[in-house]
């Protein structure tokens, strides 16, 4: 930890005294943003607001320099209005959006100011959208002044989906503006799954802090578990054991390879290609029923907890594991070869839902997705964590932006999570799993950065004087991401937009929270 | 197309055999239904119910687990200094009224099947809409699993549909966040009646680990009329199947212990 003039770096899951974070007059963090994010190597990993006794609101920017590993952060007073950030900083365009839904704050200039969750402000008698308590608060009524994108002209149509749609899947809104069977434009309306989270985790940690933890979004259990673990780990200065990490890694790749297994199959089933979408189909559970070997839940629940792991691998289910990743990976590659050998579905996923470099780059894509676009970034690589530290996973990129490319980094990461469980279950070291993780530092903060399968998971917390969470910030990768699906459909057949969602499968609640 | 014929061959077979056959096996680890000595508890000890982390388990005289919140997590069993409680291999947990979840010491009520007029209406085809209500993505993931060759649904005349129009019931997941809400109204009255309702899931029978959390609705009771209960968190794929299947009247073997337990 140094302080540079009035900038202040940190490093994954190292506490900061919360005092020491500067307080810039707003032009000078504004300016400071904006060259921080210069450049295609760093990021902005989280923007909230933390409310102030005197209805003021305190902005804390976190922004990420991959190259160096470091975050920096620093902080601006707002009253209940402020220039927009967006306007100079566009990656800053969905944190501004959730800022003044929750905080009643105005970021005046904002090009497309609207709520992202349908929730009543947690200011008291402030919204900003002047809503008043009798008004609706909920998805798809849309505050005075705001409405849907639209087109207009000959032949313009509007096409409306959800909340609830056609598979089993969780629900959100989309909306098409059209000409024939061209997309203009794609609008996405979420907030269906808003179940308050953020706002119970203050006052913790308490016994239903990790559980939350584990079903924000439940598909990523152990991304966000461990990202949660970290925060804990690093507040109470307490090193989980060299072998719980490394257990933890084999859970986090279990968890990608489920998942990206899954999305083969998926965008296989979509395209109508029927063998690929059969076997990834059966694979995907292979690797779920790994997690079960290891904790007895196929979703990794109860497995990483703070200060180790609740569960251990012996030395015959490491031969288990390994038994069963060979297996499992041989039918995969044999299940995803087929896509790449088969001219139809490569007909279909070529120049299909193209993101352009510079617009990721713009809004800040992480991720695969981002990967796709050929973004080299990986926390995994750039904030080393846990075992990563130790055993380095190459970063897979592809440069084309489009649906084969988000498919096909997939499977680039499959043989590399592959690869990297095999090492682990042959080498896991000889300590124990679990060490005591107590109280936590009072008036700190901390940020925890993971490599979650579908991208980075940021998790910001900032402590009272008790060493309670008097703020606690999560950001899935979905909060960055979502915007790129809609850039993914522009100009493109209504028809593929199914492909596309898949290609980019975000998390609902996980953005909703 | 030799390619995808070797592929084909080379994965093989893999629809499991149960009903008609064993289950296949389930992790070591797997927790299952829980069980309950309360005679090892110490007098006066609250230690599992204080740290239940969705308080499902009361001691005031005698001792209650309520299969509906559990997250069947490992809370309460690492902080029993008695080990008086313990998980089971067992995967059949559904049942058909929410008291019948309230474990007190009595085996579980295992669902009976729909009355005979609904059986002949559904027994060999029933055609379900999945609403995901403030799911995690669990739950409907190891909803959707049923789908796949492994369990093959499709066998047993169940479907998902797309649309409630063309389905005979519900299955849904998620505590029903505000947000919801009225989708899933509207959802439920697009279906044509007779129509069943399956509730998936700690978050739809409770809230889950969102139980009391505001801005939802702590399950689907309240909201639509239940007709069938299917703990976990997730609940196990054959949890779900096994329930469905109790439903249609196509399992019948009471609440005995599964066979070689
Ligand atoms: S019951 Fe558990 S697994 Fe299912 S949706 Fe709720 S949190 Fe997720």
């Amino acid at each position: 930890m140094t302080q540079v003039a009035e900038q202040l770096t940190t490093t994954n899951g190292c506490p900061l005294p919360l005092a020491d974070v500067p307080v810039l007059p707003f032009d000078a963090f504004a300016e400071q943003l904006v060259e921080q994010l210069q450049g295609n190597s760093s990021g902005l990993s989280a923007l909230f607001g933390v409310p102030r006794s005197d209805l003021s609101v305190r902005l804390y920017a976190v922004t990420n320099r991959a190259t160096a590993g470091l975050f920096t952060v620093m902080a601006a007073d707002v009253g209940d209005r402020y220039p927009s950030l967006t306007v100079n900083t566009p990656q800053a365009h969905w944190f501004e959006r959730e800022i003044a839904e929750q905080w009643g704050v105005v970021p005046e200039g904002h090009p497309w100011l609207k709520p992202i969750r349908f929730h009543r402000s947690y200011a008291d008698g402030r919204d900003a959208w002047g809503r008043s308590p009798d008004d609706e608060v909920l998805p798809g009524v849309q505050p005075a002044g705001t409405d849907y994108f639209k087109v207009r002209g000959e032949e313009v149509h509007e096409v409306a989906v959800g909340p609830v749609h056609a598979g089993v899947i969780e629900p959100g809104h989309f909306r098409f503006q059209c000409h024939g069977e061209n997309v203009f434009s794609l609008e996405i309306e979420l907030g269906f799954q808003h179940r308050g989270i953020e706002r119970q985790l203050i006052g913790g940690p308490d016994k239903r802090s990790l559980h939350f933890m584990e079903t924000l979004a439940g598909d990523t259990s152990v991304g966000h578990g461990t990202a949660y673990c970290q925060i804990r780990e690093g507040l109470a200065d307490v090193e989980a054991p060299l072998r719980a990490h490394a257990i933890r890694g084999i859970a986090m790749e279990l968890e990608r390879l489920a998942n990206h297994t899954g999305d083969l199959g998926a965008l296989a089933q979509d395209i109508g290609f029927l063998p690929t979408a059969s076997f990834c189909g059966r694979l995907r559970g292979d690797w779920l029923n790994a997690t079960a070997l290891i904790c007895g839940n196929r979703f990794g629940r109860s497995l990483v907890r703070p200060g180790g792991v609740r569960f251990d691998i012996d030395a015959s289910m490491a031969h288990e594991l390994q038994r069963r990743v060979e297996s499992a990976f041989r039918d995969v590659s044999g299940a995803a070869n087929l896509l790449w050998n088969t001219p139809t579905v490569m007909a279909r996923f070529e120049d299909c839902g193209e993101v352009p470099r510079h617009v990721a780059d713009d809004l800040g894509l992480v991720g695969m997705a981002g990967r796709a676009c050929g973004i080299d970034r990986d926390a995994r690589r750039d904030f080393p964590f846990g075992i990563y530290r130790f055993h380095q996973i190459p970063v897979s990129t592809w440069h084309t932006g489009d649906v084969f490319a988000r498919a096909y980094v997939r499977w680039l990461e499959i043989q590399r999570s592959v690869r990297f469980i095999r090492d682990q279950l042959r080498s896991l070291p000889g300590t124990d799993i679990q060490r005591d993780a107590g109280p936590l530092r009072p008036d700190s903060l901390i940020v925890s950065v993971t490599e979650g399968w579908r991208g980075e998971i940021c998790h910001v917390a900032l402590t009272d004087s008790d060493g309670r969470f008097s703020h606690y910030k999560v950001v899935d990768p979905s909060f960055h991401n979502w915007i790129g699906l809609a850039m993914a459909l522009r100009n493109q057949e209504i028809s593929d937009f199914p492909v596309n969602n898949k290609s980019f499968n975000l998390s609902y609640c996980g953005h909703d929270l | 197309m030799l390619k995808v014929l070797y592929e084909r061959h080379s994965q093989g077979h893999r629809t499991m055999a149960w009903p008609d056959g064993d289950p296949p096996k389930l992790p070591d680890r797997y927790r299952g239904l829980p069980v309950i000595d309360a005679s090892k508890c110490p007098e006066g000890c609250r230690e599992c119910a204080e740290a239940c982390p969705t308080d499902a388990i009361t001691v005031n005289g005698s001792m209650k687990l309520d299969l509906g919140r559990c997250l069947f997590c490992t809370d309460c069993i690492d902080a029993c200094p008695e080990e008086a409680i313990e998980y089971t291999q067992d995967f059949r947990q559904a049942v058909r009224t929410r008291e019948d979840l309230v474990l007190d010491g009595e085996a579980l009520r295992l669902a009976d099947s729909l009355d005979e007029k609904s059986r002949k209406l559904f027994g060999h085809s029933l055609q379900l809409r999945q609403v995901s209500a403030g799911g995690c993505n669990a739950c409907e993931a190891d909803i959707n699993v049923l789908g796949t060759i492994v369990f093959d649904l499709g066998r047993f005349g169940i479907h998902l549909v797309a649309s409630p129009r063309h389905a005979d019931g519900l299955i849904i997941t998620g505590p029903v966040t505000d947000n919801m809400k009225l989708a899933l109204k509207k959802t439920y009255n697009a279906i044509p009646a007779p129509k069943i309702v399956i509730a998936v899931g700690a978050c739809a029978i409770s809230g889950g680990p969102f139980v009391d959390n505001p801005v939802q609705n702590n399950g689907v009771d309240g909201v639509v009329p239940v007709d069938l209960y299917i703990p976990g968190c997730p609940p196990h794929p054959m949890t779900i199947l096994d329930g469905l299947l109790r439903l249609l009247g196509r399992i019948e073997d009471g609440s005995q212990p599964l066979a070689g337990k």
